[in-house]
């Protein structure tokens, strides 16, 4: 599984990894699927569908830039060249700044078709906490959108509002949902989640006496509440599956799901994937039906 | 009669002495951890700025997000009544006022005698307060008391896409980087968070004369964005006008304790 690389102090991991039961040389097509998120940005190798190495690292100033880090990063510990990849898909945020990708699809449609590969076809809402947007996505059993709600316009409850809350008690970030628990009386939600007032939100409560544990309990429910107020707009219907960097954080997922009373499903992969696997996917399909390039 | 307005903001504390309806004495501190020191500093400082003691005051009126810390107060004063009262009192004509703070913008109605009619507040989010034009003259890196004047300078109408501050920042990023001049940049972004004021504004409906208070009056880029949007012939703001609501407090202090 994924080697952990450059544990920095309050950063999330980078890591790579490469499958050690795939050899590329007997692949038929082997396509790649380029996230460059706002924070992160993933690229996945598939060799005939099935993940063969990825990379998953911070986004940069620059997207071209990251998108051929990303990519380096990915093919690290593999053999594999980057000319024999046949077709390659940009996604995400910095999409259209991909270089080396033969086209680009939507965020939205590579985490539903993504998420519908890693947890199973299933899934029928999938909720995508990101760096910098949520997405709520209602989709069909090929991992087809037939719904979606994103708000990009607020970055509280996204990834970078935990980042730089992180930052703020000086917690790593993945210890904040473990963290979090560790408290005898669950306090309430803060009430204001934006990001520019943590600071003051945190002073204030640390002011009224809570410890820093009970601090991070408030601030992960309050996201919990946030992310739930979108889902309940776009509806959920099971099964339930969580992509992006918040869904490893058990501080704000377990709360969410205790809102919900539904549980979400799990997966060995990791959730930061999905808009990798599904761009990668989409390589896939297009090149063997014959509409990728060289064909 | 002596009284005392404390006003313990979200940055700073303000603290304004008012003998038989003049000012005679101000103090002004960072309110930092502790809000009950803050208080005390500043308090001192505008006792000794009007050269008498806590003896002299027959009251003392506390207001501001902090106003739980404020011991010394016996007249409690909420925030939108401390600005219409000081809106009152600097401009008795007023029937609109505008408190843009450091974390919060608040717009309130008052009739003739200062006393409130509607109000509307923004506390969640700092794209519509102080903090957003501070966040975006670190991106620039050009210092708080330039940014009005820089974008004083600057006759272009750039729109800025971004509404959350966050976001913005690397929005002033990339216009950085794509070249765009510093001051239509400052200009885009007075104008962004003016837009946001205004349509508080309006909320309550815009009715003349409008006063300006709170730390943002200061940055005359501001108030003249403010003044385009609203479309309205002056917007009043007096002097010092960050301790507007330490004023309301001490003159309802006068009032009440009576």
């Amino acid at each position: 599984m994924p080697e952990e690389k450059k544990p920095e102090f309050w950063r999330w991991l980078e890591t790579n990894w490469v499958n050690p039961d795939i050899k590329w040389e007997d692949a038929q097509i082997i396509t790649a699927g380029i996230d460059v998120g706002s924070v992160s940005s993933q690229a996945l190798v598939m060799t005939d569908g099935e993940i063969y190495a990825y990379g998953n690292m911070r986004t940069g100033s620059d997207s071209p830039d990251s998108a051929r880090s990303a990519l380096k990063f990915a093919l690290e510990k593999t053999t594999l060249p980057q000319e024999k990849i046949h077709y390659c898909i940009g996604t995400g945020y910095g999409r259209v700044n991909v270089p080396m990708a033969d086209r680009s699809v939507t965020e939205i449609a590579c985490h539903a078709r993504g998420a519908n590969f890693i947890y199973g076809p299933q899934v029928r809402t999938v909720l995508d906490v990101g760096g910098q947007d949520i997405k709520a996505i209602r989709c069909d059993d090929k991992g087809k959108v037939t719904n979606f709600l994103m708000n990009d316009k607020c970055a509280a409850g996204t990834g970078r509002g935990m980042e730089v809350f992180s930052d703020l008690l000086s917690v790593p970030i993945g210890d904040v949902g473990d963290r979090s628990f560790q408290i005898d009386k669950e306090p309430i939600a803060v009430s204001s989640t934006c990001v520019v007032y943590a600071k003051s939100e945190a002073t204030g409560l640390l002011r009224k006496g809570l410890d820093t544990n009970e601090v991070l309990a408030a601030y992960c429910s309050a996201m919990a509440d946030r992310i739930y107020s979108l889902l309940e707009r776009v509806g959920v219907e099971p099964e339930f599956a969580i992509t992006g960097g918040m869904a490893k954080n058990r501080g704000v997922i377990d709360r969410l799901k205790k809102k919900m009373g539904i549980e979400p499903m799990k997966t060995k992969w990791d959730t930061q994937l999905a808009g990798a696997v599904g761009a990668a996917l989409f390589g896939y399909a297009l090149t063997k039906k014959g509409k990728g390039s060289g064909n | 009669m002596i009284t005392a307005g404390i006003d313990c903001g979200a940055k700073n504390t303000k603290t304004v002495i008012l003998k038989d309806g003049k000012i005679i004495g101000k103090g002004m501190v960072f309110t930092g951890f502790e809000q009950s020191e803050a208080v005390k500093a500043s308090l001192e400082m505008a006792l000794k700025d009007a050269g008498i003691t806590a003896q002299d005051l027959s009251h003392i009126g506390g207001t501001g997000s902090g106003a739980k810390s404020i011991q010394e107060a016996d007249v409690k004063v909420n925030d939108i009544k401390a600005m219409s009262m000081a809106a009152h009192y600097f401009f008795p004509h007023s029937r609109t006022v505008a408190d843009v703070g450091a974390e919060e913008g608040r717009a309130a109605k008052c009739d003739e005698k200062g006393n409130v009619v509607d109000f509307a507040i923004n506390e969640k989010c700092a794209a519509g307060a102080g903090a957003f034009i501070e966040a975006m003259g670190r991106a620039l890196e050009t210092p708080l008391t330039e940014m009005g004047e820089l974008a004083l300078s600057s006759d272009k109408a750039i729109a800025m896409n971004a509404q959350c501050t966050i976001f913005a920042e690397s929005e002033v990023v990339g216009l950085i980087h794509a070249k765009t001049a510093k001051k239509d940049i400052s200009k885009a972004i007075h104008d962004a968070m003016a837009s946001r004021i205004v349509s508080m504004i309006r909320r309550i409906g815009v009715n003349p004369d409008i006063v300006m208070i709170g730390g943002v009056a200061y940055n005359s880029g501001f108030v003249s964005a403010l003044h385009r949007e609203l479309a309205v012939e002056k917007i009043y703001v007096p002097e010092d006008p960050e301790f507007g609501a330490a004023v309301g407090a001490a003159v309802v202090a006068a009032v009440d304790g009576q």
